[in-house]
């Protein structure tokens, strides 16, 4: 894997520890973390703190019979059912938002093809594949889109992304993705609201597809 | 959210950590199949962690409830619970914790940092609607060795990170409280990532940087 220069915010990592952030958001994150070491040590880092914290708290009374019932559930209590586990370029969390399943891509036009893995008030996660040297028509968004590439690479005008790294671009950027030379580009993107193209066709396809 | 339980006291700093930060020199084991033993300082409570990962070994799990099941019935309570729903919710966690024993790594965590982060995370999905999406675990290849000073590496920077706390004033004990174990509405994530906690952060960055070159040794090329 190519060297990860483009990482999660700080304050973005503290909020989706704390569990504030829009679930697909949260997925590129979680799958972010997966591929990059700096940021799970970041995350890793926090637990630390809060694990400190833990230790430090004055003590609650717990019912006196509470460990009894803990140890009598321990062997009856159903095992947690097992991760998601990582295939190919996805990692566990993409696996998870795919329901196990390779992806089903809809042809967009141009050689792009995307899949929504959800769409709903809290935003839009979605797979994309570009194909090698082509762009995704220029567009903005309402709110931040966070961008994590998977395979190959795109350029745009906020710079280079390659394999694991994440781009997080807020409202007023119009940009361009366009993928590397390498083979095409594969990227799991999330927005906290619909897209919308500049262009006049993709904006009235916009319902149609969803991006 | 409850606001009961909240300490704002210097009794709070007085109060902060006095048990269970002391480290004892143990011999450990790991996994039975290994004869070898590694001498290590580290936790009672990750000393415990790994007995039950290890053994499954249930007097060491009766400790682990009874250092941390009060503890994190407090975090329960200060992040909203009510008394009944706190103790569920410890119930779950310590279930988790013996289910999940297998995925704990003491190169990378104490037994409180991993506590803490299944708790925390628990806690989350009470008010999320769907599941925080979690990383991939990373798997630790079937024939790696302990590395004792990297334990002890561990072990050592988290001691530091529980000194380092208990020289905060208390209204700093009060504000990480606060973001590490409440509910937090989105618009107070910047504020408290804003917080002037130099020593701390210095303490993370250090923590990172070790932590950051465990994760590169441990991933498989």
């Amino acid at each position: 894997m190519s060297k990860i220069t483009h990482h999660i915010p700080e304050e973005m990592l503290c909020a989706y520890a704390a569990g504030t952030l829009p679930q697909p958001f949260a997925v590129v994150i979680a799958a972010h973390v997966s591929l990059c070491d700096a940021c799970r040590a970041a995350v890793e880092t926090e637990a630390a703190l809060g694990g400190a914290l833990l230790s430090g708290m004055v003590p609650a009374t717990v019912s006196e019979d509470a460990k009894e019932r803990l140890f009598a559930a321990l062997d009856s209590a159903p095992l947690p059912p097992p991760q998601q586990r990582g295939s190919g370029i996805f990692p566990a969390p993409v696996m998870e938002a795919l329901n196990g399943q390779p992806p089903r891509w809809k042809m967009l036009g141009g050689g792009i093809r995307q899949q929504i893995l959800s769409a709903n008030a809290e935003g839009s996660l979605r797979l994309l594949y570009i194909p090698r040297g082509r762009a995704v028509p220029e567009h903005t968004h309402g709110g931040l889109e966070l961008t994590l590439v998977l395979q190959g690479s795109f350029s745009d005008c906020e710079g280079w992304f390659g394999t694991g790294d994440v781009e997080v671009a807020s409202d007023d950027v119009d940009h361009q993705p366009v993928a590397g030379d390498e083979g095409p580009c594969i990227c799991l993107a999330a927005t906290d609201a619909p897209l919308r193209f500049r262009a006049m066709i993709p904006r009235l396809l916009q319902p149609l597809f969803r991006i | 959210m409850s606001l009961d339980g909240r300490l704002t006291t210097p009794d709070a700093f007085d109060a902060f950590q006095p048990e269970g930060s002391g480290s004892v020199n143990v011999v450990l084991r790991r996994r039975s199949k290994e004869s070898r033993v590694t001498p290590a300082e580290r936790s009672e409570q990750t000393q415990w962690l790994l007995a039950v990962r290890d053994q499954r070994d249930r007097e060491a799990f009766g400790r682990l409830f009874d250092f941390f099941a009060p503890r994190l019935k407090a975090m329960l309570i200060r992040g909203g619970l009510r008394d009944g729903s706190a103790e569920d919710v410890v119930q779950d966690v310590m279930i988790s914790v013996w289910n999940k024993a297998s995925q704990f790594d003491p190169h990378r965590a104490e037994a409180s940092a991993w506590i803490y982060r299944i708790a925390r995370n628990r806690q989350i999905d009470l008010y999320r609607r769907k599941p925080l999406p979690e990383p991939e675990l990373l798997q630790e290849p079937e024939s790696s060795e302990p590395d004792a000073p990297q334990i002890l590496a561990m072990e050592q920077e988290a001691a530091q990170l529980r000194e380092a706390l208990q020289k905060l004033r208390p209204e700093q004990i009060e504000a990480l409280r606060h973001a590490y174990m409440d509910e937090l509405p989105h618009s107070e994530i910047s504020r408290i990532t804003g917080l002037p906690l130099g020593t701390i952060k210095s303490r993370i960055r250090l923590g990172l940087d070790r932590l950051r070159r465990d994760l590169t040794d441990l991933r498989p090329q």
